[in-house]
């Protein structure tokens, strides 16, 4: 099934990834068909102009009180294959608690809601493709995957590139985390280079003496078929 | 590039903000309600699923020069259910000839390590979508039937989406 994507090394995860129970019976099992990149595919949507306040970047700040946690800042760019700033894009994130439950009412894991946390940000990149927000530490969460099934600590992120084909809907892990060697989803990333570019740094530059830690992450999107503007690099 | 990773089953808290449904007022002129359910390898529905779709507006305009975001995003209910109210999009031309009416999508879901792309063609473009270049590179005729839409008595579409199985929608490498 991967074939199609050739031209490229396959760094995305497979859809049929037997490790990961539930692509069971959701990944597609025909060949993927060749979508070539015309006016559709080569456009794409500009939002969350207007609708995203400076607020929705800081997930400590809404509600009376302070979530539990550790406080951190999370932030970097969003470039493109070609290299370029992904400028005036909205980012989506959503993450479980420091206890590590989701405010879902689906996530039936017996850790606490905090009230002072739902867990759910979004930002528009600035003219440099920059994000930054800030936040707690997600706590892992068991789920029911396999024996002793623990997800990493992640915090999932939502990007809208300059085009559809560079839609993004993605992970960002934790530097250090015992959990990711274990995690089916994270190592279904076969490219170790490839599995890195989803974790974070900790960084000093970021971290705020006595009021946050602070991480970077940055997100290259597309690359996909049709746009081979570069030479991969790991 | 950053890989791709699942929307997980708590992706409805992170996106529900943005929900749109609804890309024109249902009363407009030439309003098309399109709806369907994502149904997995079982025939049962996936009720944690998001459904994206991007398409021009019908002169055939992306935004900035479109009035309007020509993007919908549903989030599917307990049934699998999702739908949207839009505009039939203008045909488009490409390199390889004259593009039918189509509408792009993205399908998000907890099991799906990356994102599905398929197509919406109209059912009743039957010259246009015989025409169509991405149509005529699909060889077998079950799947390329699977990104026509059907339509219903009550003038809407249907677009079922079936992950797996006999009836299993074509989807796009890109």
């Amino acid at each position: 099934m991967e074939t199609l994507r050739s031209p490229w090394p396959v760094l995305d995860p497979p859809y049929d990834e037997p490790s990961y129970r539930s692509t069971a019976l959701r990944a597609p099992k025909r060949p993927l068909i060749l979508l070539p990149h015309h006016l559709t595919e080569r456009h794409g949507p500009v939002l969350g102009q207007g609708g995203v306040g400076a607020a929705d970047a800081d997930l400590t700040r809404q509600h009376a009180g302070e979530p539990i946690g550790q406080r951190i800042v999370v932030a970097g760019r969003v470039l493109g294959s070609d290299g370029r700033p992904v400028a005036g894009q909205l980012v989506e994130i959503w993450q479980a608690n420091a206890a590590g439950r989701y405010a879902h009412s689906v996530d039936r894991h017996p850790a606490p809601l905090d009230p002072n946390f739902t867990g759910v940000g979004r930002c528009v990149t600035g003219a440099d493709g920059s994000y930054r927000f800030v936040t707690i530490l997600p706590g892992a969460y068991p789920w029911a995957n396999h024996d002793k099934a623990w997800r990493p600590a992640h915090i999932h992120f939502s990007l809208f590139g300059r085009a559809f084909t560079e839609r993004l809907v993605t992970q960002m892990y934790f530097p250090g985390d015992p959990l990711q060697p274990h995690d089916p989803i994270l190592q279904a990333v076969r490219e170790p280079a490839a599995r890195q570019r989803l974790i974070a740094a900790y960084d000093i530059g970021l971290t705020e003496g006595e009021w946050a830690l602070g991480y970077r992450w940055d997100i290259k999107i597309g690359g996909h078929l049709g746009t081979p503007t570069e030479e991969w690099v790991p | 590039m950053t890989p791709s990773q699942t929307a997980g089953p708590f992706l409805a808290i992170g996106v529900a903000w943005m929900e749109a449904e609804r890309l024109v007022d249902p009363a407009a002129p030439g309003a098309v309600r399109i709806h369907g359910r994502v149904l997995d390898g079982a025939g049962q529905p996936v009720p944690d699923a998001v459904i994206e779709i991007w398409q021009a507006d019908a002169v055939g305009r992306f935004p900035p020069e479109a009035p309007w975001s020509g993007f919908g995003r549903s989030l599917t209910d307990a049934a699998g259910r999702f739908r949207f109210v839009t505009v039939r999009p203008a045909a488009l031309p490409s390199p390889e000839g004259p593009e039918a009416p189509h509408i792009d999508v993205s399908i998000f879901a907890r099991g799906l390590l990356q994102r599905l792309v398929t197509r919406i063609y109209f059912p009743d473009e039957v010259a246009a979508n015989g025409a169509d270049p991405v149509l005529r590179s699909i060889a077998d005729g079950a799947a390329r039937r699977s990104l026509v839409a059907v339509a219903e008595a009550d003038g809407s579409l249907r677009f079922d989406v079936h992950l797996q199985g006999p009836e299993e929608t074509a989807f796009f490498a890109y």
